[in-house]
C-alpha cells in the first residue's frame, strides 16, 4: 500500500485539476450505473412478485402416484403381436406407504413443509344448484405451511373440524351461500353428506376460488372411499429455484411422480428467463458504453498531460508508476460514478415505491449495490488499460517537448 | 584526483536508422564529469546539445558507445534499472521550469522522493522545506506554480532537482526564459548549490556571459566536442 501512495496522490491531483472532465464522466458513469441498478431492482421486484403470487397458492413440488399402465401378457419368441391398447382409466388410488414417505421427507433439511393431501372430484348441491368441485382433504397445521390459508380467509373462521369445510369465494357466490350455510357434498362413492361452510377464502385465482373445497383429511378419505390413504404429497422447499433438482431426487427415491412448480409453470419460467436475458443485455450494453466513456476521457487526458508525464518520468517515475496513475484514475471514475449512480437509483426506487403504480414493491438488495459498485470500478480499470499503457510508453524526451 | 561521476566513451547517436534520411547527430563523444565540476555545454542550435543532454540524463539511449554513471555501465540496463538510477543520481532543470501544476511548490519538490519512497515521512518533508528555503522560497511552499513568477518557478524546479541529493545536476537552458536579473540569481544559486552539495553541475546554455562564469566550457559543434 505504501508503494501505491504516490500514485494515488498524483491520480487524485490530476482528477481534481481536470474538474470539468471528472465531473462529466462521473455523471456519465452515474447515469449508467443508475440505469443498471434501477432496471435490475425493478426486474427483481417484478419477478419476486410474480413468483410470490404464483407460488402463494400452490406447492413447490407435488408427489403423485404414477399412472397405472396396462400389463401385456408375454408372447412366445417367434410370434409377432399387434396390440391396439387403450390407456387405462386412472382411478383414484392412494400413495403406498405414504406415512413412511412423509416421515422420511420430514427429515430432509431442504424441505420446509410436507403436507399429505387426499384430493378427488365431487359435486356440491344446494337446492337446485349443482357445482363440480375438487375436494381437498388436509391436515390444517401441515397445509398451512404450504398455502397460508388464514391470509386468504375473507370471512368466517379457519376450521375444518367435524363437518366444517372451507370454500372459495367464487363457489360461495355461485351457490349463494355464506358462512354458516349448509351444503351437500356428493362424491358418487358413498352416500352424500351435509357439511357446514365455516369459512370462505379468496386465493385470487378464479379457477381455484370456484372449485376448491377444503375439508378434514379423514372426512375426505371416507367420502372418496380411500380410508387411510392420500393421493398427493405437497412439498415446500427453502430455495425455490432448486425445486426441480430436489423434485427429481425425491422422485427417484420414492418412485413417485414428482412435479416441481418449475415444470408445471414452464410458460412462466420461460417468460422470467427471457426477461432476465433482456435485463442482462441492457446491463452489458450500458456497461460497454460506460467503459468507452471512461476510456475516451482518459485518452484525452493522456494527450493533455503528455508534458507532465514526461516531467514525472524525468523526476524518476517508472513506466509502471505512470501506468498505475492512469489505471487508478479509471478506477476512481468507476467508483465515484457508481456511488453517485447508486444514490440516484435509490432515489428512483423510492419515488417508484412511493408514488408509482403500487403494483409491487421494489427492494434494493445490498448485494446488488456492492456488485454494481465493484463492477463499475473494475470496468473503470479495464477501460483505462489502453490509455494508461499509452501514457506509460510515451518517450520522455518527446513528452517533455510536447506543448 | 577528483572523483569521476560520469564518463562518456565514443558515444554516437543517429536518428532514422536504416532509412534514407539517416542522420548521425553525435559523432563519438568522449567526456568525463567529476565531482565539483561546474561545466557549461555550449554550441549553436542543431549541434546536438539537447540530444547529448537527454542521453546524459538517461532519458534517451545512444546508438553506440557507452555511458558510465557512478561507475556503472548503463548501456545494458533495463528500462526499470535506468529509471531507478536516474531517480537516484540525476537531477533535471529544464528551460521551461516544468513544474506539475496540480501540486503546490512543496509537493513538487517532494515529488522525486515520493516517486521513490511512497508516502513521505517527516524527514523527507523537512528536507523539502530546507531545499525551498535554500532557494529562498520558504514562504511560498503552499503556492501553486501558476501563482509564482518565472524565476520563482525555476528555483522550485532547482529545489526539486536537488531533492534526491543527486551526484549530477543537468540543466537545459535554465535561464533561457528569464529576465537578466532572475537569470543572475538562478545562476548564482547553481554556484552555491554546487559548492554546498558537492555535486557536479552541467548547464546547457548559449549565453556567453553565463558560460564565461563556469569553470569549464565544452563546445559542441556539429556533434563533436571542441574544447
Amino acid at each position: 500500500m505504501k508503494r501505491l501512495w504516490t500514485e494515488w496522490v498524483i491520480a487524485i491531483a490530476f482528477l481534481r485539476e481536470g474538474r470539468m472532465q471528472t465531473l462529466m464522466i462521473t455523471v456519465g458513469v452515474a447515469v449508467g450505473v443508475a440505469v443498471i441498478v434501477f432496471v435490475s431492482a425493478l426486474i427483481q421486484g417484478l419477478q419476486a412478485n410474480v413468483i410470490d403470487r404464483t407460488l402463494g397458492t400452490q406447492a413447490h413440488i407435488r408427489l403423485l402416484q404414477p399412472d397405472e399402465q396396462n400389463r401385456l401378457a408375454p408372447v412366445a419368441d417367434d410370434v409377432v403381436q399387434f396390440v391396439l391398447e387403450d390407456k387405462r382409466a386412472q382411478r383414484l388410488r392412494s400413495i403406498n406407504n405414504w406415512q413412511q414417505i412423509v416421515a422420511a421427507l420430514d427429515q430432509r433439511p431442504e424441505l420446509t413443509a410436507v403436507s399429505p393431501i387426499v384430493s378427488g372430484p365431487a359435486f356440491v348441491l344446494r337446492g337446485e344448484a349443482v357445482s363440480s368441485v375438487a375436494l381437498v382433504g388436509i391436515t390444517l397445521e401441515r397445509y398451512q405451511q404450504i398455502v397460508p390459508l388464514q391470509d386468504y380467509l375473507i370471512s368466517g373462521r379457519l376450521s375444518i373440524a367435524a363437518d366444517d369445510v372451507l370454500i372459495g369465494s367464487q363457489l360461495a357466490q355461485d351457490l349463494g351461500v355464506r358462512v354458516g350455510s349448509k351444503i351437500r357434498l356428493d362424491t358418487g362413492q358413498r352416500e352424500s353428506r351435509v357439511v357446514n361452510v365455516a369459512g370462505i377464502f379468496e386465493l385470487g385465482v378464479r379457477e381455484l376460488d370456484a372449485r376448491y373445497v377444503y375439508l378434514d383429511l379423514r372426512q375426505a378419505q371416507s367420502m372418496l372411499d380411500l380410508v387411510g390413504g392420500v393421493t398427493v404429497i405437497d412439498l415446500r422447499v427453502a430455495d425455490i429455484f432448486t425445486a426441480e433438482n430436489i423434485a427429481q431426487s425425491i422422485g427417484r427415491l420414492t418412485q413417485l411422480r414428482s412435479e416441481s412448480w418449475i415444470v408445471t409453470n414452464s410458460q412462466l419460467m420461460n417468460a422470467l428467463s427471457a426477461q432476465s436475458l433482456s435485463t442482462n443485455m441492457i446491463i452489458v450494453f450500458v456497461g460497454i458504453s460506460v467503459a468507452f466513456g471512461i476510456a475516451s476521457v482518459l485518452s484525452v487526458s493522456v494527450v493533455q498531460r503528455t508534458r507532465e508525464i514526461g516531467i514525472l518520468r524525468a523526476t524518476g517515475a517508472s513506466q509502471s508508476q505512470i501506468l498505475r496513475v492512469f489505471l487508478l484514475q479509471g478506477a476512481l471514475f468507476g467508483l465515484f460514478g457508481s456511488v453517485v449512480g447508486v444514490a440516484a437509483s435509490y432515489a428512483l426506487v423510492w419515488v417508484f415505491n412511493t408514488f408509482g403504480p403500487g403494483l409491487f414493491y421494489i427492494p434494493v438488495a445490498q448485494s446488488l449495490i456492492v456488485s454494481a459498485v465493484s463492477l463499475a470500478t473494475v470496468t473503470g480499470v479495464i477501460a483505462a488499460a489502453i490509455p494508461a499503457r499509452r501514457a506509460a510508453q510515451l518517450d520522455p524526451v518527446e513528452a517533455i517537448r510536447y506543448v | 584526483m577528483s572523483k569521476e561521476i560520469m564518463r562518456l566513451e565514443a558515444l554516437k547517436k543517429s536518428y532514422n536508422i536504416g532509412m534514407p534520411n539517416e542522420v548521425e547527430v553525435l559523432h563519438g563523444i568522449n567526456l568525463t564529469l567529476s565531482v565539483n565540476d561546474f561545466t557549461a555545454l555550449v554550441g549553436p542550435s542543431g549541434s546536438g546539445k539537447s540530444t547529448l543532454l537527454n542521453i546524459m540524463g538517461l532519458l534517451d539511449q545512444p546508438t553506440s558507445g557507452e555511458l558510465y554513471l557512478l561507475g556503472q555501465a548503463t548501456g545494458s540496463m533495463s528500462e526499470m534499472e535506468r529509471t531507478q538510477l536516474r531517480g537516484r543520481a540525476l537531477g533535471f532543470v529544464f528551460q521551461f521550469h516544468h513544474l506539475i501544476q496540480a501540486f503546490s511548490a512543496l509537493d513538487n519538490v517532494l515529488m522525486p522522493l515520493m516517486l521513490q519512497q511512497g508516502k513521505p515521512d517527516h524527514l523527507a518533508r523537512d528536507r523539502a522545506r530546507e531545499l525551498l528555503s535554500a532557494v529562498g522560497l520558504e514562504k511560498f511552499s503552499d503556492r501553486r506554480p501558476n501563482q509564482l513568477s518565472g524565476g520563482q518557478q525555476q528555483r522550485v524546479a532547482i529545489a526539486r532537482a536537488l531533492a534526491t541529493d543527486p551526484a549530477l545536476l543537468l540543466a537545459d537552458e535554465p535561464t533561457g526564459n528569464l529576465d537578466s536579473k532572475s537569470a543572475e540569481d538562478v545562476f548564482a544559486l547553481f554556484r552555491r548549490i554546487q559548492s554546498e552539495h558537492d555535486c557536479a553541475v552541467l548547464i546547457v546554455t548559449h549565453d556567453p556571459r553565463l558560460s564565461a562564469q563556469c569553470d569549464r566550457t565544452i563546445n559542441l559543434v556539429d556533434g563533436q566536442i571542441v574544447e
